[in-house]
């Protein structure tokens, strides 16, 4: 029983370009209701464009994208982002409201939320990620660890059905990241459905039931953890994981 | 010690100077307030709009914007103010019947702040980072509550002392609108400055005046001093060691 009303996501076939850059060229991927599902690959390879691609931040020129079986590209986008949290390299906080207020704004303003109920939900979810006395500082005097599992809180009080993380632990200082991963590694395991892109290799293989390899715009290796970390079927996997490793 | 009687006989003459003040206060005063104030709100929403305009995604609107910046930015206050209040003076005039002209001088201030305003607020939003949008944006939230709700406030904040700034500099342009021939009572403090001197044919007048321009421009100028350094240093807050640090980090050895 998942503790999140998660959803099933799958992109099919995603073609974009910037003028005549082509970003993204046919790019396939499913996740199952309540798995996670890590991207990795070397940088510019098109992984963070895709997670923004599939919660239509940026529009695909080709391609269709799913959720629970059904292409919500003719939905407004808007609603689609209210039903996908994500999670930012740098953390993306509302430097100029407090730790709660950047989560009950959304739940204020999207969901209706009265003031005080828009703030008991929000010290809620800061409980849930051991921030509750944190609530009325201001991000900046939060270290980023703190940021960034605020910023998780901020995407989990909308109630997602899919968690998307863009390198969520790239700008943390070394100490800080092992805080964040074990707030990933449980949600995952509380059975959220979840696409991470990420450059830590040990939570891509222990955590993640579908490793997704990108490179230059294509999905060049697809499978199981174990499969791709130790046996990899491309050469330009094999050089990847050789240099990251 | 002829040269030094004569400069303070010129702008020191206590008795014209208080000559002067009853009038200062009485009229003067009031209507500088009045002029800086009505069009520093009139040219702050202005400046909204054009900074909307200026960065909005309809390429129509930028040009408006833009046009419009660079023409009243470009002219000296001067001329906008006589050619505003000279040019469409006479069609007000015929409009609603009232000869004061005023309410022209009121809107020559409001449209060159504006231009100056809308410069400031635009370079002030376009300096919020880029993820802001992109957060809000993907928390569900539409392009233009994004704006309005995140982006915006952030960018005001930033440049709420170049904001004070352009009011004090409205504070001292209000003075040209002598030029428009304003009706005894609507007389501002450099006008009613002006008047005495001219009477008198004593420079003292003037210093009045000036005083009563810098008791209005100078704590101004230390609000902007102390915004400022209130926004670079920010409210003092203890900052802890993050939990997960302690156990290795930097917490652990402190």
């Amino acid at each position: 029983m998942s503790e999140f009303a998660s959803g099933t996501l799958t992109a099919k076939n995603i073609h974009l370009s910037f003028g005549s850059n082509h970003v993204l060229r046919g790019i396939d991927l499913h996740v199952e209701k309540g798995t996670t599902a890590s991207v990795i690959g070397p940088s510019g390879s098109g992984k963070s464009t895709l997670l923004r691609v599939m919660n239509r931040l940026i529009e695909p020129d080709q391609g269709d994208i799913l959720l629970d079986g059904r292409s919500v590209l003719k939905d407004n986008p808007d609603e689609l982002r209210r039903r996908i949290g994500m999670v930012f390299q740098q953390f993306n906080l509302f430097p100029h409201k407090t730790v709660a207020e950047n989560i009950s704004l959304a739940l204020r303003k999207l969901r209706g939320m009265s003031k005080e109920q828009a703030r008991d939900e929000a010290l809620a979810q800061l409980d849930l990620v051991g921030l509750k006395h944190k609530a009325d500082s201001r991000p900046a005097n939060l270290s980023g660890g703190q940021q960034q599992r605020v910023a998780i809180a901020r995407a989990l009080a909308m109630k997602p059905e899919v968690m998307f993380f863009d390198e969520a632990t790239s700008a943390l200082d070394p100490e800080l990241v092992k805080g964040v991963l074990a707030l990933m590694t449980d949600l995952a395991q509380g059975g959220m459905t979840m696409v991470v892109v990420t450059h830590e290799m040990g939570f891509s293989r222990n955590v993640s039931d579908v490793v997704t390899f990108m490179d230059a715009g294509v999905v060049v290796e697809s499978g199981p953890p174990e499969q791709l970390f130790t046996n990899p079927q491309t050469e330009r996997l094999q050089g990847f994981l050789s240099d990251v490793l | 010690m002829d040269i030094l009687n004569q400069l303070a006989e010129s702008f020191f003459d206590w008795e014209a100077i208080g000559e002067v003040l009853p009038k200062m206060f009485a009229v003067g005063l009031p209507n500088t307030i009045v002029l800086a104030v009505v069009s520093g709100i009139i040219g702050t929403a202005l400046g909204m709009l054009l900074a909307l305009m200026g960065i909005s995604r309809n390429a129509a609107a930028r040009w408006v914007a833009r046009i419009y910046t660079d023409i009243l930015r470009g002219l000296p206050p001067v001329l906008t103010i006589l050619v505003i209040g000279f040019g469409f003076g006479p069609i007000i005039r015929e409009l609603t019947g009232s000869t004061s002209p005023y309410p022209m001088a009121i809107a020559a201030l409001s449209l060159m702040s504006g231009a100056y305003i809308g410069e400031i607020f635009r370079s002030g939003i376009q300096s919020v980072d880029k993820g802001q949008l992109e957060a809000t944006r993907a928390l569900g939230f539409s392009y233009g509550s994004s704006m309005r709700l995140v982006v915006v406030p952030q960018g005001i904040r930033r440049v709420l002392p170049a904001l004070v700034n352009q009011f004090i500099a409205l504070i001292k342009e209000s003075s040209l609108v002598f030029m428009l021939g304003l009706l005894a009572t609507e007389r501002e403090i450099f006008q009613i400055g002006k008047d005495a001197a001219a009477n008198s044919g004593n420079l003292s007048p003037y210093v009045a005046a000036a005083i009563f321009y810098l008791a209005l421009t100078i704590p101004l100028t230390h609000f902007v001093n102390w915004i400022d350094a209130r926004m670079r240093s920010g409210r003092p807050e203890k900052k802890e060691p993050d939990e997960a640090a302690a156990v290795v980090g930097k917490g652990a050895q402190a």
